[in-house]
């Protein structure tokens, strides 16, 4: 919104707007997700930190050689690699408006995202399965809640998508729910990027350890 | 009933969990169970309760809900203090073999109690009432960015209070001191329901204080009115953007510490245990880094009050508006480089200890900048010895005492001496009450003209000043004095005769403070039944100078029927200098958010996930927890957040305002 402050054309100064437009709805929700998603990166950061200060410390216990199967991380991370791609693709036919190809998108995203939460889900079972619990030594605890936290993040980014769904089925691409997607597109983004972190800093390097 | 069904639906909650033994706890209980009682039936007689639920519970409107803050900050307060008034009674008469009358069962609970109610249910709920109230006024907004928003963080606010009051008469609440630094707070030491009271009562607040953050981060970004760059911003409204960014940027923090704690204790993971590679000391770090924050994020605002104060009540434009929003940034900054300053004794090493302790020196330039800008700004003026302007001088004398000892326990080698002792309490306290609670206090008596339409009693204003004032002196010099002598802190009984006099004088202070407090409710009743006489239908009593005081008191709903245009750092005053006219035709209809329950609902499902979690009722936290989903994604279903008040409605209640202003001249 753009309103003159300088004097007005007789000299007087104008201290009030007299034709006036509110803001228009959802005028500040993308500073307010962007604001929110950096707090969440510091949870994201805390849970890194915390990993670094403990996550040398196996108490005789298994080391990340002994449980990281690389394949199988690799395999995981492609799976939430092209479920953003596939999310870009549904912002893209939402901008083109057409509701059908949004929704397959959409799902298909969805899809990947399940793909990825079964794969984490199997790789801890396995590991608990071979004693290598949270409970087992301060790395394990520390590996497991950053892990698990992306995981628990990307079921909620899962809910959501579903409800966004429903809600684009029900009343269409209308504004609020064109905000709604930007807004979830931001986030499963952001899990992504968390998600490389987690990769290299806990996989990779684990590995090299 | 079998035991394992009993089990199953109460947990481990049972009637052995009712403190029955502790004649103080019965007695406190059944006070406020007549007083609440006498509430509650008193609102259902008067038929209250649609009003209630209507117009405040629902609300969404930024007043009322900084308003219900303040209340909510104020009750909590008397709570609070009643637990300083038991410690200090303890700590006078714990001597010559005399156990006092708290047993450390109690008393360690008392004093816990003491700190996060004080810091997270009282100074917290001031602050972020005033900025809730005052922020949206000072930048010519209508309302906050995200109402709805604002109303479920109340609430949330309002949950973690419940709880932790809730702690005093259903099990018993943590006994590890206000951070619950583990292994202490660990399951092996504290097998009990009181840390979990703790961890979950801030883990529903926090919730609530870092969506407030976001909220009136992007208030004050993005609902600016025309004309108002961010260096034309008032003073505290810079505090606030200044404080809501910290608060974004350290409460995230609390939620994982908090979280990983729990963990520990329900899970059996191993962050903070002395086994199997925990460090304890992770904790210590992680909470001080959002703790060294959180008291900036409490006095922050408390400046830019001071500031406006001093600047209206001078009849000058505050000195070095620029220095003073630089300070405060600087200040941003720096709280998040000497966290390790609360622990220079874990054994850092010297190099470490000496970067944090320089660090926390540095912050005494700005702060000292500050200072000056304030005394500049009085230099020359025509000062008004009115309550606001008489708490910023108190602040002033009494902050500049506890900054310089704040500055001597920066020192590492000093701190090492002074380390966990009655000098450090009564350092944090010197400028906590001089700074935050004087601060809040200056806030309301500045801006309850504002909000109620009429001024607060000076008599019972002054009253209480004075025994607020010398009651702290009293309180807490003795404190320094017994710090240097060597007293730690959270004892209960002493062996030395020689140190009972100085507890003495700290009580009889406590008392003094007691009767400032009573005072001020007495202010309250004595302003309420006076209300015709200290009548301000002019909006604007102090002559003041920011937008807040352009519209009437209290506002109207939409606050302001045209938005403003600024042009001038000290808009309002612009205004009254050159002449401004207030719009009497061409109202339109204004558009505004709707109320909604969904908030408390969320907040109260919240608050009973948070207590089946305590108690371990599995069920409980299952459904409640399912609820809020439900009821969550209910809410977004709901497309229709808001409505125009017809140009009708407003030209009536303009209309209504030019015959008072009228009737005023």
């Amino acid at each position: 919104m753009t309103v003159a402050v300088n004097p007005s054309q007789t000299g007087e100064p104008i201290f009030y707007v007299a034709e006036e437009h509110p803001h228009p709805e959802g005028w500040s929700t993308s500073l307010g997700f962007w604001i929110y998603l950096m707090s969440d990166c510091l949870i994201f950061a805390i849970l890194f930190a915390t990993f670094g200060v403990l996550g040398g410390n196996y108490a005789a216990g298994p080391a990340p050689k002994d449980l990281f199967d690389l394949n199988l991380v690799a395999v995981n991370t492609s799976m939430l690699l092209l479920s953003s791609i596939t999310y870009g693709f549904a912002m893209l036919t939402m901008q083109q408006n057409k509701v059908a190809q949004t929704q397959i998108w959409l799902a298909i995203t969805g899809l990947f995202g399940l793909a990825f939460i079964g794969i984490e889900l199997t790789e801890f079972a396995h590991m608990i399965h071979e004693g290598a619990t949270p409970q087992r030594s301060a790395f394990l605890s520390a590996f497991f809640t950053l892990v698990g936290t992306h995981g628990l993040h990307v079921s909620c980014g899962l809910i959501w998508l579903v409800t966004l769904m429903v809600q684009v089925g029900k009343f269409g691409l209308i504004e609020a729910n064109r905000r709604r997607l930007m807004c979830l597109s931001m986030f499963w983004h952001f899990l992504d990027v968390v998600w490389i972190g987690v990769f290299t800093f806990v996989y990779l390097l684990g590995v090299l350890r | 009933m079998s035991p394992d069904l009993l089990k199953l639906i109460f947990g481990r909650l049972g009637f052995e969990s009712l403190p029955l033994h502790e004649p103080i706890v019965v007695g406190t209980f059944v006070v406020v169970a007549l007083g609440g009682a006498a509430l509650l039936g008193g609102l259902t007689y008067f038929r209250l309760w649609g009003y209630l639920w209507r117009e405040w519970f629902t609300t969404v409107d930024h007043k009322r809900i900084g308003i219900m803050y303040m209340i909510l900050g104020i009750v909590m307060l008397l709570r609070g203090f009643a637990d300083a008034l038991m410690m200090r009674g303890q700590q006078m008469l714990a001597f010559g073999g005399s156990e006092g009358y708290l047993n450390a069962h109690h008393y360690d609970q008392v004093f816990t109690a003491h700190g996060v109610i004080m810091i997270f249910f009282v100074a917290m709920p001031l602050v972020t009432g005033l900025m809730n109230y005052v922020v949206p006024l000072q930048i010519g907004a209508r309302d906050v960015s995200f109402p709805f928003l604002n109303n479920f963080s109340f609430w949330m606010t309002v949950g973690g209070a419940v709880l932790v009051m809730a702690s005093l008469f259903i099990g018993e609440f943590a006994r590890t001191g206000w951070l619950a630094y583990p292994p202490l707070s660990n399951i092996g030491y504290s097998p009990d329901v009181g840390v979990d009271y703790y961890i979950w009562a801030l883990q529903v607040a926090g919730v609530g204080t870092t969506l407030s953050g976001i909220n009136l981060i992007c208030t004050i970004v993005k609902l600016r009115c025309p004309g108002m760059t961010m260096m034309k911003m008032p003073v505290f409204t810079w505090t606030s953007l200044c404080t809501n960014v910290l608060i974004v940027a350290s409460f995230p923090v609390l939620t994982v510490v908090l979280a990983l704690l729990s963990l520990d204790r329900y899970v059996g993971t191993n962050f903070f245990t002395n086994d199997f590679g925990g460090s304890p000391m992770m904790y210590v770090n992680l909470i001080w880094i959002w703790g060294h924050p959180e008291v900036y994020i409490l006095v922050l605002p408390a400046f830019g009050i001071f500031s406006e104060v001093t600047s209206t009540f001078s009849g000058k434009r505050l000195f070095g508006y620029t220095s003073m929003v630089y300070a405060t940034v600087v200040i941003t900054i720096l709280s998040y480089l000497v966290w390790l300053h609360h622990f220079f004794t874990m054994g850092s090493g010297a190099s470490v200890n000496s970067f944090f302790g320089i660090t926390t020196m540095i912050i005494s330039i700005p702060t000292g900048a500050k200072m000056f800008n304030w005394l500049f700004t009085m230099y020359r003026g025509r000062i008004r010895y009115e309550l606001p302007m008489m708490w910023t001088i108190a602040f002033m004398l009494t902050f500049v005492i506890g900054g310089m000892t704040g500055v001597l326990l920066a020192v590492p080698p000093a701190d090492f001496v002074l380390h966990n002792s009655l000098f450090l309490i009564a350092h944090f306290h010197n400028v906590i009450i001089g700074g935050v609670v004087f601060g809040a206090f200056a806030g309301i008596s500045y801006w309850f003209p504002k909000a109620f339409g009429f001024k607060l009693d000076p008599f019972w204003g002054k009253l209480s000043f004075w025994f607020w004032v010398t009651g702290f002196y009293l309180a807490f010099m003795p404190l320094y004095v017994l710090g240097l002598m060597g007293v730690t802190r959270r004892l209960r009984v002493f062996d030395d005769p020689s140190l009972q006099i100085w507890f003495v004088i700290a009580a009889i202070g406590a008392g003094l403070v007691l009767l400032g407090i009573m005072c001020m409710l007495v202010q309250f009743a004595v302003s309420f039944l006076r209300r015709e006489q200290l009548k301000d239908v002019t909006g604007d009593p102090w002559d003041a100078r920011t937008l807040e005081w352009a519209t009437s008191s209290p506002p109207p709903d939409y606050n302001f029927a045209f938005t403003p245009v600024v042009h001038d750092n000290d808009a309002w005053w612009d205004m009254k200098r050159r002449g401004y006219q207030r719009p009497l035709t061409g109202f339109r209809p204004i558009h505004m958010p709707s109320s909604t329950g969904t908030g408390i609902i969320l907040a109260g499902l919240a608050t009973a996930m948070g207590f089946g979690l305590i108690w371990y009722i599995w069920w409980l936290a299952a459904v409640s927890f399912i609820a809020m989903l439900a009821v969550g994604i209910g809410h977004t279903f709901n497309y229709h957040r808001d409505f125009d008040i017809p140009a009708d409605d407003v030209i009536r209640t303009e209309d209504a305002r030019t015959k008072l202003l009228a009737g005023a001249k």
